[in-house]
């Protein structure tokens, strides 16, 4: 049977180990995977520009020997003309071996998965999943860590709206001693469903705080995201709370020395330019995992070893 | 009259009361030919009133809608006057075209031709989520 990544929890911990193992195995051997999917094409289906992860999926099929094809934007394609998902979906598999979708609909991938006999990757879905990211994210926890378990994990600024915020969580949830800080204003909380659903339901050790200052000694991991101005009612509120979510050098000095910072990127002004150069700054060297983890997936999916 | 007694057919009892119409419209029942009885507000011992609905000939009926509706429904199927089966009918596993998503975020709402399709996610609280955005019922 063929096999999709729609949402993160499709891949047992034991795959997600098993994908991280190749990642690491391709960074120290590129060379022996340079012609793995030859003549082999990846269809990128972009219904919405994000030109990174668009990049990313292109660079790593290139990396393996292997074809791109598709569209960036759908404004200019077929599937402006209103053809269906499921009709893009079954047309593609006639000239492609994998499909990585990007779509502002919820649920879009899903329907192109179950409508055609080739591998369908999500590669994001409106505010819904994008599990390409969190695979990135647990490759760079594992890489700059060395392990999952035991780690205390801080989730910073938007709580509320943050998908890969939500996905980070139920995946890491699945590893042994793993806690979390969650460090929001009170608007930007983590919502219900997360708390109970993953949370309270595994017995996984939280803490809800609004100041980054006072968790930041505790913190294996800070995973930083953007507070954004049109999640706020009043403009007030918004100037009040941004910069207590803006990581700064003064804020990490008491950061251990072995925490990483990471960040799905792009960034606007949430990590201040001068911790770049601080060795605990982590999401440069995460958008380079990123390819990586997702040549190990089409490896994956496609069935190659 | 059915409303007593029927020879033949079926009687979906224990209905929550108030759900019987929409029940009979859901199920199709408005397009039988045969003789029809919806009761409404009838004394139950257990919930305090429920609604019967009596349908004088044998037919499928959906189970997953029933059990959608209220697991607590039976269907007794009555051959010459006598009860021959009683059904209760389970929280389904999946509902097609029986619910539909109100997310506008959801595939669903641009592609007309889509079946709206829910899954039993939680079978303690009953919790059923859309299969393309995962949305609540
Ligand atoms: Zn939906």
């Amino acid at each position: 049977m063929k096999k999709d990544l729609i949402d993160i929890l499709d891949l047992s911990t034991d795959e997600i180990n098993s994908l991280i193992a190749t990642a690491e195995d391709i960074i120290a051997n590129p060379d022996s995977y340079a012609t793995k999917c030859e003549r082999k094409k990846l269809a990128t289906l972009f219904y919405e520009p994000s030109t990174r992860t668009r990049l990313s999926f292109e660079s790593a099929m290139y990396e393996l020997g292997g074809h791109v094809i598709g569209f960036s934007d759908a404004t200019n394609s077929s599937v402006s003309k209103g053809e269906s998902v499921a009709d893009t979906a079954r047309t593609v598999e006639c000239f492609a071996d994998i499909i990585a979708m990007r779509h502002p609909k919820e649920g879009a991938p899903y329907v192109a998965s179950i409508n055609c006999g080739i591998p369908v990757i999500n590669a994001g879905d409106g505010g819904h999943n994008h599990p390409t990211q969190t695979l990135t994210d647990l490759l760079t926890i594992h890489r700059e860590m060395g392990a999952f378990e035991g780690l205390t994990v801080g989730c910073c600024g938007d709580l509320k709206f943050g998908r890969t915020v939500h996905s980070l969580i139920s995946a890491m949830s699945r590893y042994e001693g793993v806690r979390f800080v969650l460090i929001s204003p009170e608007e930007l909380r983590i919502p219900e469903h997360v708390r109970t659903e993953i949370l309270d339901k595994k017995g996984i050790e939280y803490v809800e705080v609004r100041s980054l200052e006072d968790a930041m000694p505790q913190l294996d991991i800070l995973y930083m995201t953007r507070v954004q101005r049109e999640r706020f009612f009043n403009e007030a509120d918004y100037i009040r709370l941004k910069d207590s979510y803006i990581l700064t050098p003064e804020k990490l000095a008491s950061a251990k020395e072995k925490m990483r910072v990471l960040h799905p990127l792009p960034r606007v002004n949430e990590i201040s330019v001068a911790v770049d150069a601080d060795p605990r700054a982590a999401y440069f060297r995460q958008v380079h995992n990123g390819k990586y983890i997702r040549m190990a997936l089409i490896l994956k999916l496609l069935g190659i070893e | 009259m059915i409303i007593g007694t029927i020879v033949n057919g079926l009687v979906i009892d224990h209905i929550p009361a108030g759900k019987g119409m929409e029940l009979y419209l859901h199920l199709g029942l408005d397009k039988l030919s045969c003789e029809v009885a919806l009761i409404r507000n009838a004394p139950s011992d257990k919930f305090g009133k429920k609604d019967i609905i009596k349908i004088a000939e044998k037919m499928d009926l959906d189970l997953d809608l029933l059990g959608f509706i209220a697991p607590q429904i039976t269907v007794n199927v009555i051959e010459n006057g006598e009860k021959v089966e009683k059904i209760h009918p389970a929280l389904p596993e999946k509902l097609t075209n029986v619910i539909r998503c109100r997310n506008p975020r959801c595939i669903t709402s641009i592609e007309q031709e889509l079946p709206h399709v829910f899954r039993l996610t939680d079978a303690e609280s009953g919790t059923y989520r859309c299969i393309y955005c995962d949305t609540k019922a």
